[in-house]
């Protein structure tokens, strides 16, 4: 992959290239987000992505606030896994203060956030296939079976999207019997829809002309920029904080990390597929096993009642989890006081979209669009 | 295996589903969408939505005592209270102003998880889109007043579950009314309000 694109020399006409803003009014950026393009023909020659349109200031607001009053903020970051934000920012605030978790609550945590890797990847193929001009169908087959979830969410947290479901210690409300069993028929039924979708999908002539070959992203390329999640191990690189760092309870769980092998965009894509084959065996271990118990620490189940009171100790800690789009990091510093005195995210989309200049060089614009999609960003965790 | 394969077995997919979804039930690949404003699902009960207020028997004396734990806890300070005052202006138990500014409340339910007084909870309607944000979105008191029946046919096991609480609550002071000084102090009573 050339670093840099020269413009090729053409003998019979004086050329040009074309200054392009794609973006932030773009659909296929995928929201506010602007790629200033530079192109000789159809080939791009400069790509800078310019970020900052969805800045809401989430870190500054966040020092304004009690802990737990963070808690659903982190549902907007990315807005698709309000989980495995929530989760993040738990297990991050629960090592700052010392706090166990019950058993229970552990499993709870484990399978709502397999729950969200599945709604992540669900979606993220289904706007890939409309960037490359499938336009809807597939996205409605994915969106048909990650409504089922969010009905899932909606029935234990209330919310669809905008969850708030985690506390510091456990979890909010407990899981009836009656949503384990929707849980396991929806988890029953997935292999079946995701091999109904790889029929669609994986062997598509068009799916394989567009995306083999295109946007490769070398091993060490990756590992330099510290991209993180599938777009790294689509490139071959066997990484996931699930088994690195065994948080949470998936030292027990038995399951493998899909690898890419060449790291282009079709590997980014079939690497999201299998991953869900891997979110389903969680899944089916997890809701078997999962034991009775209380779901809150009796120790921080008062300061759910009275957020000020809840006052971590002195000190700073860093949690981080394996967030559908990668490495996904909450950095608190605690003076004492209930609102922490410095906060700060590693966002994973925004880190990931570093490289994209690099990977875009020498395509067409089109292919442009396909990357950006693979790379799968959402703007609310890029900006914060 | 000759071009184009994937394709078709791509488009038999497709076919399937668009047969499937005349023919079949819904949890069998059928249309589990409904023609929304003809027909509606039911709401799950513990969907929420915007904050509202419960009183007991007469919207004039409400759960709420005013003590401003969910103003202040509130992420987006969406709500702002005001004591009532009898005529010597000797600060009462219950709001006089109760706004909540629903442009700006974002449905965390906080407020209902914080209040020590079982006053606030998270309403279901949510089709409360109006074209004049100032006066339709900006829920006064009256607006968010809603009886406890009400409460009962939105959310029947959590209502149940806080009615029993509360029982249980009023039967132990009955018990220890021999004490007289407590008599209808709400436990915890003094210990919100200023953070």
């Amino acid at each position: 992959m050339p670093k840099s694109y020269t413009v090729q020399n053409t003998d019979l006409l004086d050329t040009q290239t074309l200054e392009v803003n794609f973006g932030p009014q773009h659909p296929s950026t995928h929201g506010v987000f602007r790629m200033f393009v530079e192109l000789d023909g159809e080939v791009i020659v400069t790509l800078k992505p310019v970020m900052g349109y969805l800045h809401r200031n989430h870190e500054q607001i966040a020092e304004n606030l009690t802990y737990l009053g963070i808690m659903p903020y982190t549902d907007r970051l990315d807005y698709f896994n309000a989980m495995t934000n929530n989760l993040g920012y738990a297990m991050a605030v629960e090592k700052l203060a010392g706090i166990t978790v019950p058993e229970r609550a552990q499993y709870i945590r484990v399978i709502v956030s397999e729950f969200t890797r599945l709604i992540n990847h669900l979606s993220l193929v289904g706007f890939l296939l409309n960037d490359l001009g499938a336009f809807f169908t597939p996205i409605l087959y994915a969106f048909r079976e990650r409504e089922k979830i969010l009905d899932v969410f909606e029935e234990i947290s209330g919310s669809r999207m905008m969850c708030n479901y985690l506390r510091f210690g456990g979890v909010k409300c407990d899981l009836s019997p009656a949503v384990l069993e929707t849980m396991k028929k929806i988890t029953r039924n997935f292999p079946k829809f995701l091999d109904e979708f790889e029929a669609l999908l994986s062997k598509n002539e068009i799916l394989c002309m567009r995306c083999q070959n295109v946007g490769v992203l070398p091993k060490e390329l990756a590992v330099n920029s510290s991209i993180t999640g599938p777009v790294l191990r689509a490139s071959g690189i066997n990484y996931d904080i699930r088994k690195v760092d065994r948080y949470s309870l998936y030292d027990r769980f038995r399951f493998r990390v899909p690898l890419g092998r060449k790291g282009d965009t079709y590997d980014r894509y079939y690497v999201r597929v299998l991953e869900m084959r891997e979110s389903v065996k969680i899944l089916e271990q997890a809701l078997q096993d999962i034991p009775v118990g209380e779901i809150l620490n009796p120790k921080t189940a008062p300061f759910a009642k009275a957020p000020r009171n809840f006052k971590p100790p002195v000190g700073e800690d860093y949690g981080r989890i394996e967030s559908p789009k990668g490495e996904l990091g909450y950095y608190v510093v605690s003076d004492g006081t209930p609102q922490p005195w410095r906060y700060h995210i590693r966002a994973p989309s925004f880190i990931n979209l570093t490289i994209l200049e690099d990977i875009c060089l020498g395509h067409k614009v089109a292919d442009a669009i396909i990357i950006l999609g693979s790379l799968d960003i959402v703007l609310g965790e890029v900006d914060r | 295996m000759f071009f184009g394969l994937g394709v078709l077995r791509g488009l038999m997919v497709t076919l399937k589903n668009f047969v499937t979804s005349y023919f079949m039930p819904p949890d069998r690949g059928g249309l589990f969408t409904v023609e929304y404003p003809e027909k509606r699902l039911p709401v799950i009960e513990r969907f929420r939505n915007f904050p509202f207020l419960v009183y007991d028997k007469d919207p004039e004396n409400p759960r709420c005592v005013a003590c401003e734990i969910c103003a202040n806890e509130c992420p987006t300070k969406c709500i702002y209270i005001e004591k009532d005052t009898d005529p010597n202006k000797k600060p009462l138990r219950r709001p006089a102003i109760f706004d909540i500014d629903i442009t700006v409340c974002m449905n965390c339910g906080i407020c209902e998880e914080v209040c020590p007084f079982d006053s606030i909870y998270m309403d279901h309607p949510f089709e409360v889109a109006s074209s004049d944000r100032l006066e339709k979105l900006l829920f006064h008191k009256n607006d968010l007043l809603k009886s406890n029946d009400y409460f009962h046919k939105i959310r029947p096991t959590h209502a149940a579950a806080i009615d029993a609480r509360r029982r249980a609550v009023e039967e132990k002071k009955k018990s220890a009314a021999v004490k007289p000084s407590e008599t209808g102090q709400p436990p915890k009573a003094q210990n919100g309000g200023k953070p």
